[in-house]
């Protein structure tokens, strides 16, 4: 296809979670909602669909970003990681481990994006400070828990690592 | 919500998103990091008939120096810009603003041109342009030219650009010898965008002297404003403190805040105030 006309519908390859997909998509598709509808991939969630949440973060070439703000044919030859693939098998993340752990979790609705936005962190700073975390999440909202035992999941993922 | 529909193009030259520019019309934008626009589409505040992104631009993704003159591409990603050690090295003062954008997740994606031609007055790329004294080259199909970043920004969410414009690159002249710098937002929360930021480049001699200086302030007047009348303040002192107040209200007497639900009018000019002596004080500290 040739990108430099202006079309409504285009095929897409991307790679999510190891994975190779080919899909044709309306150009306006968001890459949160082809996750979601058209991969079956429905553990990113979307809470606010304009960026302030946090809730559909996600890895996109090695990069966290918010899904909600990229259309899916912005990503065609992309590689993405979701939190459906953190998990090796039937052995959690270290990161899900710790929020399973230090009861990180209430309602579970942010949790997919903290665990995104927390594993770009540890990614970029794999010894951060407690202030270094606060900053590093500052852009995922969280209605149950008051992040404090979110901060200490992190910050026990940042402690074993060192260990 | 989801955008309307539209159509879209991905071109791989900068020469070819202009041709496309012009052929959409006055209904086609140029999508950028999307950070602010894709939000627009999504909550249906703006709806466009064709988008052209810029996103596989690699000629506008570049940090380099022109003599005395760091360039800037304008598909730089604001984390880009933060970690960039050409950056720090050449102007220190831009990676801090860049740390100040957003959230990460936010940083990784959204580029220094698009936060400029968004031109939200509390932004932090377009202070520090406007108290640098940066040149943005701007490009349409058949012509090249260059504005300063100072006659840029017309309004809230309004700028010198045409339709058929693309920002290319941002042009920040390098810290002089000697130069110091100061950059205080006030917000809520990280990430937030400013309730009132103030940042400010001062030359000093051996002695700590003043002898020349910029200062603009952001998030309290309809465009980041550049405020001359400090700067005649302050230079040839050496940072005193009754000098520094009198800068300080030089400062929020030239600014003409609007108040909303994060700070009333009043609020935002007592902060101009406040922030103003803070950033001049960070920057004399940096020559101690």
């Amino acid at each position: 296809m040739d990108d430099s006309q202006f079309t409504d519908r285009q095929t897409i390859h991307v790679r999510v979670n190891g994975q190779d997909y080919e899909n044709e998509v309306e150009v306006r598709r968001l890459l949160a909602d082809f996750l979601r509808h058209d991969l079956g991939l429905t553990a990113t969630h979307l809470g606010c669909e304009h960026g302030v949440c946090g809730a559909c973060t996600i890895m996109m070439d090695g990069e966290s970003i918010r899904s909600c703000l990229l259309f899916a044919v912005q990503a065609d030859g992309a590689e993405i990681l979701t939190v459906e693939g953190l998990a090796k098998g039937d052995e959690m993340h270290p990161l899900q481990q710790a929020f399973w752990d230090k009861h990180a979790l209430q309602c579970g609705f942010c949790t997919s994006g903290f665990l995104m936005s927390a594993y770009d962190l540890l990614q970029k700073n794999p010894h951060p400070t407690q202030d270094e975390i606060r900053h590093g999440l500052s852009g995922n909202l969280c209605r149950c828990t008051g992040y404090a035992n979110i901060i200490k999941a992190v910050q026990a993922v940042a402690e074993q690592s060192q260990s | 919500m989801k955008p309307a529909p539209f159509t879209y193009a991905r071109p791989d030259s900068v020469a070819e998103a202009l041709a496309l520019l012009q052929a959409g019309g006055d209904e086609a934008k140029v999508l950028a990091g999307g950070q602010s626009f894709v939000p627009l589409l999504n909550l249906r505040m703006a709806s466009v008939d064709a988008v052209v992104d810029l996103n596989r631009l690699a000629e506008l993704a570049y940090i380099k120096r022109d003599n005395d003159t760091l360039c800037i591409g304008a598909m730089m990603r604001h984390r880009q810009i933060e970690v960039s050690d050409d950056v720090k090295a050449a102007q220190p003062l831009l990676a801090r603003a860049a740390a100040e954008v957003g959230h990460l997740a936010i940083r990784n994606r959204g580029t220094i041109g698009g936060s400029l031609v968004h031109a939200d007055p509390a932004a932090e790329w377009p202070l520090v342009a406007v108290m640098l004294d940066a040149q943005l080259v701007v490009r349409s199909h058949e012509n090249t030219r260059t504005v300063a970043a100072r006659e840029f920004f017309l309004g809230p969410l309004t700028t010198a650009i045409e339709p058929n414009e693309i920002l290319c690159e941002v042009r920040f002249p390098l810290a002089p010898v000697g130069a110091v710098w100061g950059f205080q937002e006030l917000c809520r929360r990280p990430g937030d965008f400013a309730i009132v930021a103030v940042t400010c480049q001062l030359s000093l001699d051996h002695s700590g002297t003043c002898s020349a200086a910029a200062l603009a302030v952001g998030g309290a007047h309809a465009t980041p404003l550049h405020i001359p009348d400090v700067e005649t303040v302050i230079s040839g002192s050496k940072g005193e403190d009754a000098v520094i107040a009198a800068a300080a209200e030089k400062a929020a007497a030239a600014v003409d805040p609007s108040g909303d639900v994060h700070g009333s009018a009043d609020y935002r000019r007592r902060m101009v105030k406040v922030l103003t002596a803070r950033a001049l004080k960070e920057a004399w500290a940096k020559a101690a």
